[in-house]
């Protein structure tokens, strides 16, 4: 890229950066490849001294006792109706608050729009005892509805994110469509969203992570097993199955692989999306 | 850009129907109506309640008690609060900068012209995707004293017998900051990655022609115009690190000897353990006050190290 003085130093130069490449792939991917290996041994080699990567025999029966030795499918289903609820919610909510944000006049609008980006300050622990306190007068308590019900009512960043996105288009689509007798309601589903798809994208991935990775709301407010999700299940292996670690390991490579099935599919809204952020928020 | 110019023109007389049609600012309002909704319920009203309990004595079993900065007096007198700090705030000032530092040389590398760019940056964001819960656990694994990983690899290569990583006091906080700098550093490259693609070729080529060398263009261009990324990034981490749960809950349990009781974690155990409600939102008000104070601290020093362009273009 920049003038090297020969050819050889550019080769070496290659070299070298080739080689620290792959030493940083190299130690992302032991510890995957650890779990797998883990997961796939005899509880005896689990425990051997020093550590065999190659398990032999190979036991994919681990993954069937792990999945049965506790209602994974209930929560895989659990974490699947939470993620799936919370993605429609945000992407619905924050898409109309954007869009009021971003293309429409009215009394307090900008002071409105620095009160939502105030709110990113606040840190969540401020607010969970109250918010305890306001699912159980509500009778909430122990069923997914906290979990799933205020995500229907906007949050700050995908606002913010679909708001500075929604800036980007230009206004005079508003106003052809405006002559063709489009109200806002019409201009916003028909116009907005569909031109908005990568960064509704990037909502929704990571909206799903969100959910699907979230411990301590579902710690607080879920109490008994038939509404654990994914993650509140491994933790409650973890206390069970305390020393069982081939068990143990492939369960985590169970509560893995929907995320990262996922991010294979659609890493370009990922990678865009944290590219998206990153810049939105640098340039505030 | 599309011309505007026709619809303009066109837009004379406001059609029949439009006098009818809700006016702009209610349209406004209603649009953005979920939110308000969502604010004064979900977090302005916690907010203030969350202040009140601070200044009550509740343990959900009697009504709550007003007793006044009781609260906040015993919090001082707590040495558990002052460790949870400490902890806290070495394992912030350990972590952001290595994270920072990774993620940047991460994206160095990436930004020169490697084959294969779609499956490195892949891999390195593989972590990033993963439940916390699901990374503790692993980790616990790679950091077993007897069989796990690290220390079979120590043994094999080096000959050295590893410490019992998470069990040490000394060992808990380093191992939790290289466990989040491997699952951060992909997030962390792909911000500087859409930085360094967005400076402008001219200025390296301006540099060229002046016969600077790597080092020379990597601290008077490019460091230079990454501040305002790595200042995105240092504040996204701080607020990371303070925010710590699931690791000291899963991992440690706060332990050995109160090395890693995080403050979230110190906090969770006061209000959803004991049920000391007042006692923890007084927690949450101070956590309140010391990340405000943190935040605007790392603002007030930006105006020292971080450069936008406008300023760079005026030659300052």
């Amino acid at each position: 890229m920049m003038a090297n003085p020969s050819k050889l130093m550019r080769g070496l130069g290659r070299g070298v950066i080739y080689a620290l490449l792959a030493l940083g792939a190299f130690v992302i991917l032991i510890p995957f490849a650890w779990t797998l290996s883990t997961a796939l041994k005899t509880p005896q080699q689990a425990l051997m001294y020093p550590p065999v990567w190659i398990p032999e025999p190979v036991v994919w029966k681990n993954f069937v006792d792990a999945w049965n030795a506790m209602p994974f499918a209930t929560f895989y289903r659990n974490s699947l109706l939470i993620a799936g609820l919370n993605i429609v919610g945000q992407v619905l909510s924050c898409s109309l608050v954007a869009y009021g944000f971003a293309r429409l006049r009215f009394p307090g609008r900008d002071a409105l729009f620095l009160v939502v980006l105030s709110t990113l300050m606040i840190p969540f622990q401020i607010l969970i005892i109250p918010r305890f306190i306001l699912f159980k007068e509500l009778g909430w308590l122990d069923s997914l509805l906290p979990l799933i019900v205020p995500n229907f009512f906007g949050g700050a960043f995908n606002i913010f994110l679909l708001r500075q996105y929604f800036m980007t288009i230009p206004l005079e689509l508003d106003d052809a469509a405006k002559m063709d007798g489009c109200g806002h309601l019409g201009i916003y589903w028909r116009i907005i969203l569909p031109l908005a798809k990568p960064a509704l994208g990037a909502v929704m991935v990571f909206e799903f992570l969100e959910s699907w990775d979230d411990f301590l709301g579902p710690l607080i407010y879920i109490s008994s097993t038939k509404n654990y999700t994914v993650a509140l299940g491994l933790a409650a292996f973890r206390n069970d199955y305390f020393m069982e670690w081939n068990l143990f390991m492939a369960a985590t490579a169970v509560a893995m692989a929907l995320p990262l099935i996922i991010f294979f599919i659609a890493q370009k809204y990922f990678i865009q999306g944290v590219a998206l952020t990153g810049s939105g928020g640098v340039k505030g | 850009m599309t011309q505007s110019v026709t619809t303009h023109a066109t837009v004379v007389r406001v059609p029949f129907r439009e006098r009818f049609k809700t006016p702009e600012w209610l349209s406004g309002y209603l649009f953005i109506s979920p939110w308000i909704v969502g604010f004064l319920v979900f977090t302005l009203g916690p907010f203030i309640a969350s202040l009140y309990i601070s200044f009550t004595e509740w343990d959900f079993v009697k009504a709550p008690e007003f007793i006044g900065a009781d609260n906040y007096v015993k919090l001082v007198n707590d040495p558990l609060f002052w460790q949870s700090l400490k902890v806290t705030t070495v394992y912030a000032l350990g972590r952001v900068p290595l994270g920072i530092a990774v993620g940047l040389a991460a994206a160095l590398l990436l930004n020169q012209k490697v084959r294969f760019v779609g499956l490195w940056r892949v891999i390195y964001y593989m972590p990033v995707v993963l439940p916390p819960v699901a990374v503790s656990l692993l980790w616990m694994w790679v950091y077993n004293p007897d069989y796990g990983i690290l220390n079979g690899m120590l043994w094999t290569v080096f000959g050295i017998r590893g410490p019992a990583w998470l069990q040490n006091e000394f060992w808990v906080l380093p191992s939790l900051m290289m466990m989040a700098v491997w699952g951060m550093l992909g997030k962390n490259m792909i911000v500087y990655l859409s930085g360094l693609q967005s400076i402008a070729p001219e200025m390296y080529e301006a540099a060229d022609i002046d016969g600077a060398n790597v080092w020379r263009k990597f601290f008077n261009i490019t460091l230079p115009m990454m501040t305002p990324i790595i200042f995105f990034n240092l504040i996204m981490g701080l607020m990371d690190s303070f925010k710590l749960f699931t690791q000291a809950y899963v991992m440690t349990g706060g332990g050995p000897r109160y090395a890693s009781l995080f403050y979230v974690y110190y906090l969770y155990q006061h209000a959803f353990q004991r049920f000391h409600m007042g006692y923890a939102s007084a927690m949450a008000w101070v956590f309140f006050l010391i990340l405000m104070l943190f935040t605007v601290l790392v603002f007030r020093s930006s105006k020292l190290w971080v450069y936008y362009e406008s300023t760079l273009g005026k030659g300052k």
